[in-house]
């Protein structure tokens, strides 16, 4: 396929504009010559070619509107179109930002009462939704450690990272001036013990701890975990990530954490990635309350109102209030699932990542096998003994099979990592046809292993060179001839 | 296949080796397994000179197609020097991980560490372990 620049002809325009009474001044005019340039060679198209130029684009696009797609720790799982519709009513699309509370009343209703559902989702005295996204919300949240050992006078440098945690959690550690000291799993798939108490001193500000973790695995001993930890007065951090894998079953905050961060695109359905932006609120144990940041929305009566009165906050963290938007859309989520709803949102995610796993389980290793949660993680290591087939290969195959492949090469303690989440929205259906291609490709690599390591063979691009396009980037089109 | 593991030098569980010069620098790079595990690497990010770091504590980046990986001091010290080609060429470390693969050039802060760390038998162990 061409690129835009390569249909372009001088000349060629897709807006015809028609001719103003305002009188034209020339652009040098205008503009101090030194910011002119005229060697941008901008594309020169018309409508016709532009329409379709990127009709085609998007048709090379893969979604989860188009296909299945277990990228396991992502939970690309379907957002319902009634989001879309509810986010987009005028109310909440037209206000601006900067209007008076008395006529944004309603909005801050939905903030204030989507900040009470939370804490109650997940058992925590208040929530903050002003962080941008889930890594903003960890940072926010480990800010919010910082701050509270600061107020009490207490000098912790230290926070506790497993070895499955996710790559955001020792950078916002890092960048709250943490060092960060890693935990090593036992051989369950959680939390070493007695690791984790000879690490456990009281230098230690916080240990972050996703749960369930980036295995599937939720971590049994999790009490006893927030026992050690709160016992040398340190502070219990949540990785929210996978709490689609417990909604309506258990509660942070009852298992003794005292911040979590979530991602409102895995839990609670709100676009993804580019689709976004995102959002990332957080909760937190009635130990931080007085660190979350400001405004907070604050009740009188019937009334709503923004609040900048409280001394030990960590100060904003965002513009305005964070992405409004999105959270109405959580919003919507939330009740048009009710509890009940989203009791069986876990379920179900739960029950479709056994499925897959008990499934796949003899031809794939199964490297941690017990009941896992909302997603399971094999190991490609028996098809690269067998017959150096890698799990990038099974993963460039699968596209041909018209899915995009789950998550590869994390978590990082496991070789040859395959972790599928397959979500609650999917049908058995689906999960059966899928466990057939995976199933159909083991035999391949057994059989034809070669087919399997040219793949994809149905794509309009073949296998890329990964390693030159990463060694010798080459990003920028040039005008040659 | 993997090529041999040299037996002049210390090996630590993460997969770095270490080569004691015997004038208290000592030399540090991973190792040929750790490579074939990495598979192609796409990036080196190198420490300053005169970084001081202590045992266990990551030292540099590497990069792959795959994933992007700490190394590990295997011993204490400060940072003396390192191999700069790996800048421009990064799978020096694929070709040759223990020769002009190196990384980093250590002053040892306490040579007894190295006592701690394997020698080749007990790291083809390790190896053998992980394979299964």
């Amino acid at each position: 396929m061409k690129l835009i620049f390569e249909i372009s002809k001088p000349g060629r325009s897709a807006a015809n504009v028609t001719a103003s009474d305002v009188p034209a001044i020339s652009i040098e005019e205008a503009i101090d010559k030194k910011y002119l340039r005229s060697d941008l060679d901008l594309p020169e198209v018309a409508e016709i070619d532009l329409v379709r130029h990127y009709t085609n684009l998007s048709r090379r696009n893969f979604g989860v509107d188009l296909g299945f797609y277990p990228l396991g720790s992502c939970t690309m799982k379907y957002n319902p179109k009634v989001n879309e519709n509810i986010a987009a009513t005028p109310g909440f699309i037209g206000l601006h930002p900067y209007a008076p509370d008395e006529f944004a009343q309603g909005n801050l209703q939905l903030i204030y009462e989507m900040q009470k559902y939370l804490s109650d989702i997940f058992g925590m005295a208040e929530f903050t939704l002003q962080p941008a996204a889930g890594a903003h919300g960890e940072l926010t949240g480990m800010m919010m450690i910082k701050k509270c050992f600061e107020v009490k006078g207490e000098k912790r440098h230290l926070v506790l990272i497993p070895d499955a945690a996710h790559g955001t959690n020792p950078a916002s550690g890092a960048l709250c001036g943490f060092d960060t000291v890693t935990l090593r799993s036992n051989s369950d798939g959680g939390v070493d013990i007695e690791h984790l108490k000879s690490l456990m001193t009281e230098d230690v500000a916080a240990l972050m701890l996703t749960n369930p973790n980036t295995l599937g695995l939720f971590e049994r001993n999790i009490e006893q975990v927030a026992q050690i930890i709160h016992g040398k007065g340190g502070l219990l951090y949540g990785d929210g990530a996978n709490a689609n894998a417990f909604l309506g079953k258990t509660r942070p905050g009852d298992l003794g954490f005292d911040v979590i961060q979530l991602n409102l695109h895995k839990t609670f359905s709100t676009p993804h990635g580019g689709g976004g932006p995102g959002s990332g609120p957080v909760g937190v144990s009635a130990k931080l309350v007085d660190y979350l940041p400001v405004p907070r929305i604050i009740k009188n009566g019937q009334d709503y109102n923004w609040s900048d009165n409280f001394p030990h906050s960590i100060g904003r963290v965002r513009a305005f209030y964070g992405n409004f938007n999105v959270v109405v859309k959580a919003y919507a989520y939330i009740r048009s699932l009710g509890s009940e709803g989203l009791t069986r949102v876990s379920e179900m995610a739960v029950l479709n990542a056994n499925y897959i796993k008990e499934k796949l389980k003899p031809y794939f290793d199964l490297p941690y096998d017990r009941v896992c949660m909302h997603e399971c993680v094999f190991s490609g290591k028996r098809q690269v003994a067998e017959a150096g087939v890698h799990t990038t290969d099974i993963a460039k195959r699968l596209i041909d099979f018209g899915y995009h492949p789950p998550t590869i090469y994390f978590p990082l303690i496991v070789p040859e990592a395959i972790m599928i989440e397959p979500t609650e929205t999917e049908s058995k259906e689906t999960l059966d046809t899928f466990c057939e291609a995976m199933i159909a490709i083991a035999r391949e690599a057994k059989e034809n292993p070669q087919r399997v390591k040219d793949a994809p063979l149905s794509t309009p691009v073949s296998r890329l060179d990964e390693v030159l396009a990463a060694r010798k980037p080459d990003v920028v089109w040039k005008k040659t001839g | 296949m993997s090529k041999a593991n040299p037996t002049d030098r210390f090996y630590s569980k993460d997969h770095e080796w270490v080569k004691d010069n015997g004038d208290g620098t000592a030399i540090v790079g991973i190792t040929d397994y750790a490579q074939e595990m990495l598979t192609d690497i796409v990036f080196v990010e190198l420490p300053q000179t005169g970084k001081k770091v202590a045992q266990g504590e990551p030292v540099a980046v590497v990069e792959s197609v795959k994933s992007v990986s700490d190394v590990y001091a295997p011993v204490g010290g400060e940072v003396i020097g390192v191999n700069s080609k790996l800048e421009n060429d990064p799978s020096l470390i694929n070709q040759d991980a223990f020769g002009e693969g190196w990384i980093v050039k250590m002053r040892l802060s306490n040579s007894a560490e190295l006592k701690s760390l394997l020698n080749v038998a007990d790291y083809e162990k390790l190896i053998k372990e992980e394979k299964h």
